[in-house]
């Protein structure tokens, strides 16, 4: 008389009611079970049941939207963990990114949040384009190329706020000579062209208390109100509106026909 | 060393840039040397990239940039565009050999067979997520993300620089006034990417790589990309010292260097050099000749264009279309005209108007 064959502690598990609650389909080594594994888990069902072959291909996607997707999850965690630690004010800020290191178990949270930084900005680069050269921007994709483009902009200015929070000379310095920039914007920033040509009277419009800068700062330079400004910013702020973007740029991935391929 | 000295003189930008100008369009232009875009062409360059690194951090000076913390994530994405411009490029001129022999591009081999997504694409997304997960911890356990000295309003480091992605733009300065450099052309730059799919007039090559569909639109985008602002952050990043001045890669940052400036506007120019009088007091007379000019570049240029190289453009494009079209990309030449106006002869300003800080 044949045994039947011995059943691992893994088919167990699939089989108790807890593994069952949670995932509702059997194992997925059949067609059926495959595409309610994606069709009935919140996070996968992202992704369509189906996909072109050539949308699989490394060498046509280089993986690279994925990888700025990834990268910002790596960066909410790892953001999330530092918030725990750091206190965006001139008085604390610096002494906690050094606390951050030596005093932390596990201390490269900092590291990892920064190098993730850097690379999330060259993935989004690589990923527009890679977009670029396969044409993929075309009918019907504008739209999400829009979108695309504006996430591109958030990632930098996500980049930005948060250069600024280290609170070091480093630091400092970089968010001012960017933020200088904003100072010569044509009629908003006060050594903008046409600035001079708004005013009441005799009274002048925009001055250093009251333009573009000012708006970026709350201040006529990089002190505490900045650095609380770019601290909401780059926490709560552009997060959600970047998060918001990403829904509709995935979303639109898939409704605009998937990852894009040869008519 | 005479290598250094050469590599020195070699990254002086309007040297520099005026190589890349021909190595860009050298490369589109001789794409049919097959071999010059094979991969052991693409390997054999690496190799060089890499050696010259290599050999560069023997040199305390370059040493000293290259390795700065911030630094060198730059460094990783030079080469990474680098590999994938040519990956890219190489998929492409594979494409329309195939295309030139009637055949349709690799990827439509594919394109109609549909994968399930589980397990195939979500192995592949793990996957991706592990190695970047293992690349990111590695990376941050060896190099410590920088801390300087706490802020101090009162020490502006010399140089002071932008986030090495908006070096780019700290780079246009050299050449613009801040409401160009900072405000205006990054503005046109992220309207010009969004106007991209609606001004393309090229319907082919959607979903795959070409190149001989496409010519204009990867040589302009991809000069856009890979001179103006990657080559422009290079610049920026590595060869901008103390007060702006520029620095070869083995060159000491010397606070002290002293580079004579000789700029001159064109209104200078014209009233003094040619018509041997003063400056007008009047700031409309003295820069109608500037104003004349840059109106008639972007007047002009679109109606002579119209006539003739952009005819078919315009054709197809219509009015509205190609007005956009022919500004952006005025406006995206316009940086390297500047830059050879200022390298050539000087010229500082073609519209000086500092009275309403108007200048141009």
């Amino acid at each position: 008389m044949a045994t039947p064959p011995k059943k691992s502690w893994f088919d167990n598990l699939r089989e108790s009611q807890v593994w069952n609650s949670i995932f509702r389909h059997g194992p997925p080594d059949n067609t059926r079970n495959r595409s309610l594994a994606v069709l009935t888990n919140v996070f996968l069902h992202l992704h369509p049941v189906k996909v072109r072959k050539s949308g699989l291909r490394l060498k046509y996607t280089w993986c690279a939207g994925g990888t700025t997707f990834f990268l910002f999850l790596v960066e909410t965690i790892t953001g999330l963990l530092l918030m725990f630690y750091y206190r965006p004010t001139a008085e604390y800020a610096f002494v906690d990114i050094l606390d951050l290191r030596s005093q932390v178990p596990l201390g490269v949270m900092r590291e990892i949040h920064r190098w993730g930084a850097h690379a999330m900005v060259i993935a989004v680069w690589l990923h527009m384009l890679r977009v670029f050269m396969t044409g993929s921007y075309k009918p019907p994709r504008e739209f999400n190329w829009n979108v695309g483009v504006l996430l591109l902009v958030l990632t930098l200015l996500l980049s930005f706020t948060g250069y600024l929070l280290p609170w070091d000379q480093l630091a400092m310095w970089a968010v001012t000579v960017g933020s200088n920039m904003a100072r010569a914007t044509p009629f908003l920033g006060n050594e903008g062209p046409g600035a001079a040509l708004l005013k009441v009277g005799d009274i002048g419009l925009v001055h250093a208390g009251d333009d573009a800068r000012f708006a970026l700062l709350a201040g006529r330079f990089v002190g505490s109100a900045a650095l609380l400004r770019f601290y909401v910013l780059h926490c709560v702020g552009i997060p959600l509106v970047a998060a918001v973007l990403m829904a509709v740029h995935f979303w639109r991935v898939r409704k605009d026909g998937g990852i894009s391929g040869p008519l | 060393m005479l290598f250094k000295s050469v590599v020195d003189w070699l990254c002086n930008p309007p040297i520099l840039f005026t190589l890349i100008f021909i190595l860009f369009f050298a490369a589109f232009l001789l794409r049919k040397l097959r071999w010059l875009w094979s991969p052991r062409a693409a390997l054999i360059a690496f190799a060089l990239g890499a050696a010259f690194v290599a050999y560069g951090l023997t040199d305390p000076n370059f040493r000293l940039i290259v390795t700065k913390p911030d630094n060198v994530p730059i460094v990783a994405m030079l080469f990474l565009v680098g590999f994938f411009s040519w990956l890219s490029m190489y998929l492409a001129l594979k494409n329309d050999e195939r295309m030139g022999k009637s055949l349709p591009p690799e990827e439509k081999l594919e394109s109609e067979i549909k994968i399930l997504v589980w397990p195939d694409l979500v192995y592949t997304e793990f996957l991706c997520m592990i190695l970047w997960g293992v690349l990111l911890i590695v990376w941050s356990i060896y190099l410590k993300a920088p801390i300087e000295e706490p802020a101090n309003p009162a020490k502006t480091p010399n140089p002071s620089k932008a986030p090495w992605y908006f070096l780019g733009l700290q780079e246009m300065l050299v050449y613009y006034d801040p409401w160009i450099a900072g405000v205006l052309l990054p503005g046109l730059i992220i309207i010009g990417l969004m106007a991209l799919p609606y001004i393309d007039p090229n319907k082919k090559g959607n979903g795959y790589y070409t190149f001989a569909e496409r010519k204009w639109e990867i040589l302009t985008f991809q000069f856009g990309f890979l001179v103006l602002w990657v080559m422009m952050i290079i610049t920026g990043t590595f060869f901008r010292g103390p007060n702006q001045n520029f620095f070869g890669p083995f060159e000491k940052w010397d606070v002290h260097k002293l580079v004579p400036l000789s700029n001159i506007n064109l209104s200078e120019v014209i009233w003094v050099q040619v018509f041997n009088t003063g400056l007008p007091q009047n700031w409309f007379l003295r820069e109608i000749f500037g104003i004349l000019l840059v109106l008639a570049y972007f007047v002009l240029t679109p109606l002579l264009l119209a006539k003739t190289w952009f005819k078919p453009f315009f054709e197809k494009m219509g009015m509205a279309r190609y007005q956009i079209l022919v500004f952006l990309l005025l406006c995206m030449v316009s940086l390297p005209i500047k830059m050879y106006l200022r390298w050539l002869f000087n010229m500082h300003y073609v519209v000086a108007i500092p009275e309403y800080f108007f200048n141009i």
